[in-house]
């Protein structure tokens, strides 16, 4: 045997092979579903929306860890921050606005703070956020569903004010689960956004916890002042929000009990910005807010060690 | 057959890839080696002192370092021979540097005389020697247990004379067993159980006769199906059955731990801080078994093991060593090693310690040498995804040492109570942003060690 060939390193020596890159990759193709039900109902604008966002993320990742001199590897978190900012801007948003919002997504909300891992606020959503200051206008033009000539909607997004509904109530909530509706490209067809976060839940990439407790949080809230429930539940980005933006791992507390109280809070931001608010839509900015609250849960809520006791009063 | 099947268990696990290559192999014993190497320190507790100076003519089985201190366990040579030298080894696992004596064989291995009670080999006289047993007072157990140098072997290496004697104040109801052996690649245990099931059953019956407690546990996972069944005949034949329970536990990674498996057997917590005894249990390893009866019945002192060579070499072998022998003795016995071996590894690959100096001998706490051709992944930022946190038999949170270790604050790293850490390495083999995370706690631990003096 060559003793010079022998290396030294820590226990242990055998690992499982999961990684990161494995992991934003399954988000990546989970998120191909409310992908294909925004380029459904948005024609091709929507792909190129989305290369738009994707690449100029990729670049910008790979721009900013060349000048931090620091290794640059293709872990899939640009592709999926970027495919995340694509899918919550709307459908005829100009294409270099959304590179803007990428770059910002990456370089500021992401880099700036360290790198993945040391973010504050869940980068698409800082992008997006960042959009709507800079751009408002463009920001709040929606459009219906081109492919579809129903007379039932008029106006903008279900949760907008002018929004009228004529039709009966069921045809509605179907309209709302299969996505038939304006709103941002990925948050429409709820019926595809479940389908990709049941296939994270079931690989355990997302803890069920936290959209769990956000949507019936809202459920609750908007049933105790009176709103439609389901219509709240499902209108507006709540869904894709609750099962892809704020499942974020970098952004979201550690333990269980904290995924906990994070979605309850999430809840009561949502349903207190749609009901009090200004804006008609909260769920973004409940999310943003909530980023900000995470150290602090972390470092309040901790789980006990095997073996806890609390200490008694005479030692 | 008095088995019992365990479903439940106390802490979520890994379900690791076995590579127990070496399971079907029987142990092989190694020749007598020319040159052993035997350091002072061999157990947890204070070193020992020489008691043979340079030039000395030492036989087989005599004591040459002691030490006053209660918590030690004397040392004894393993070979017969002339005493050459007296030098410095670092201990791979502390990086301590440990006086060590280098004997070098005459090539007669002459044994001390020993006082054999019963020889297991040759009679099946079972009663017989249960009254043999019977006959010798407890203290006199603990003594003959204290004389021979036994120590835990399933690395922990406390002397094993302590752990028999604990404080009056604290009583003892249950002795449970430990044969898991829940690493990959390692199976010296369950060699040593199907080869000296015999002497381990009788050692048993000796730690029941010290503590005597109401239940007897031997906690053997399901993945050594033989050593259950034919623990089980045995016991039956040695009319044992009685006093103990076979408990089969599922093949989960890390079930032998001590604390887990005692919350799993009999549903107590060990205290944060606490030993299994303030629960009321003594945990014992199955070939701490077998040399405490060698040591009562046999007077035979601790100067060999069994050690399993395994992983990426041509033909992985259980070995019974003497200690002492170097460790590339032990790899050039297992033929040609694969080109490309870079980790030598003492141990089993989750919690063993690689190490470069081959001129290291075989201590009493070694059950495992592991070659390994790999590379390691390249660590990223903690992406805070909670894996380390979910899988932690301890219920730490492991992301949060890393965290702290980095920025150099240790003292925060025992809010998050950092010495309950057994540093099993699950958060480290879930990690997917690949972060050392036990390393990171190694680091922690010495630091806090060194501030506190």
């Amino acid at each position: 045997m060559e003793n010079n060939k022998l290396l030294i390193s820590h226990a242990p020596h055998i690992w499982g092979g999961f990684s990161t890159s494995k992991i934003m990759f399954i988000v990546a193709f989970a998120l191909l579903f409310p992908t294909a039900a925004a380029i459904y109902f948005f024609g091709y604008y929507a792909i190129y929306m989305i290369l738009a966002s994707v690449s100029a993320a990729v670049l910008s990742e790979f721009v900013i860890k060349k000048l931090r001199k620091k290794r640059f590897i293709m872990d899939g978190s640009s592709v999926v921050t970027g495919l995340l900012l694509a899918l919550t801007l709307p459908p005829r948003i100009p294409l270099w606005m959304v590179a803007i919002g990428a770059f910002f997504s990456i370089a500021i909300a992401r880099e700036a703070f360290g790198g993945l891992g040391y973010n504050i606020f869940n980068p698409a959503l800082a992008g997006r956020a960042f959009l709507s200051v800079c751009f408002p206008g463009e920001m709040t033009s929606w459009v219906i569903p081109p492919h579809f000539n129903y007379d039932a909607i008029t106006g903008a997004t279900p949760l907008g004010e002018n929004f009228t509904y004529q039709a009966d109530k069921l045809s509605l909530y179907k309209d709302l689960f299969f996505g038939n509706r304006g709103g941002s490209l990925g948050e429409t067809s709820v019926m595809l956004i479940l389908i990709g976060a049941a296939i994270l839940i079931i690989l355990r990439i997302i803890d069920w916890r936290i959209p769990v407790f956000y949507i019936g949080t809202v459920a609750l809230g908007s049933f105790l002042i009176g709103r439609d429930v389901l219509f709240q539940v499902m209108a507006g980005g709540l869904m894709i929000g609750a099962f892809f933006m704020a499942t974020d791992y970098v952004t979201s507390p550690v333990t269980r009990n904290g995924r906990i109280i994070f979605g309850v809070c999430l809840g009561i931001l949502t349903v207190l910005i749609r009901n009090f608010g200004s804006l008609p839509e909260g769920v973004a900015f409940s999310i943003l807010i909530m980023n900000a609250f995470t150290p602090l849960i972390d470092r309040y809520i901790r789980i006990k060690p095997f073996g806890f006791r609390k200490k008694e009063k005479n030692a | 057959m008095n088995i019992e099947i365990k479903k439940k268990r106390a802490f979520k696990g890994l379900s690791l890839p076995e590579n127990k290559i070496t399971a079907k192999k029987p142990i092989e014993v190694l020749p007598v080696p020319d040159k052993v190497v035997i350091p002072l320190q061999q157990n947890i507790g204070a070193p020992c002192e020489f008691i043979v100076e340079r030039g000395d003519m030492v036989k087989t089985g005599q004591k040459i370092a002691d030490s006053q201190n209660y918590v030690s366990a004397p040392i004894h040579s393993s070979i017969s021979g002339k005493v050459t030298r007296i030098i410095k080894v670092v201990n791979p696992v502390t990086s301590n540097v440990m006086d060590s004596v280098i004997i070098e064989s005459d090539g007669l291995d002459n044994w001390i005389e020993l006082k054999k009670l019963f020889d297991i080999k040759k009679s099946d006289d079972f009663s017989g020697l249960k009254k043999i047993i019977d006959s010798i007072d407890g203290k006199e157990i603990i003594k003959k247990i204290k004389e021979a140098g036994i120590v835990g072997l399933g690395g922990a290496t406390f002397p094993t004379h302590v752990k028999l004697n604990p404080p009056k104040d604290k009583k003892i109801d249950t002795l449970i067993l430990n044969g898991c052996e829940c690493e990959p690649f390692i199976t010296s245990d369950h060699r040593v159980m199907l080869e000296y099931g015999k002497e381990v059953l009788m050692g048993l019956y000796i730690l029941n006769k010290v503590l005597s407690p109401q239940n007897i546990y031997v906690a053997i996972e399901k993945n050594k199906e033989d050593a259950i069944i034919y623990l089980g005949k045995l016991a039956e034949e040695m009319g044992l059955d009685s006093i103990f329970k076979i408990i089969a536990l599922e093949s989960r990674y890390p079930m032998g731990a001590e604390k887990t498996l005692i919350r799993t057997i009999t549903g107590r917590i060990v205290p944060m801080g606490g030993l299994p005894m303030d629960v009321r249990v003594i945990m014992n390893n199955v070939a701490t078994s077998k040399s405490v009866y060698e040591a009562v019945i046999e007077g035979k002192p601790m100067i060999d093991r069994v050690i399993t060579v395994t992983g990426a070499i041509e033909n992985p072998k259980n070995l019974l060593v003497r200690l002492g022998i170097t460790i590339d003795k032990l790899v050039e016995s297992c033929g040609k090693t694969e080109s490309g071996v870079n980790y030598l590894i003492i141990g089993g690959p989750m919690m063993g310690i690689s190490i470069v100096n081959t001129d290291f001998p075989v201590t009493k706490g070694m059950n495992c040498l592991l070659l390994r051709k790999s590379r390691i992944p390249f660590e990223q930022n903690c992406i805070n995804c909670g894996r380390c946190v979910n899988i932690c038999p301890m219920k730490l949170m492991p992301l949060a040492y890393v965290r702290y270790v980095k920025k150099s604050q240790f003292e925060a790293c025992r809010e998050y109570y950092i010495e309950n850490c057994i540093e099993c390495g699950c958060c480290s083999y879930v990690c997917p942003a690949n972060i050392p995370i036990v390393g990171y706690i190694k680091t922690g631990k010495n630091q806090l060690l060194k501030t506190i003096g």
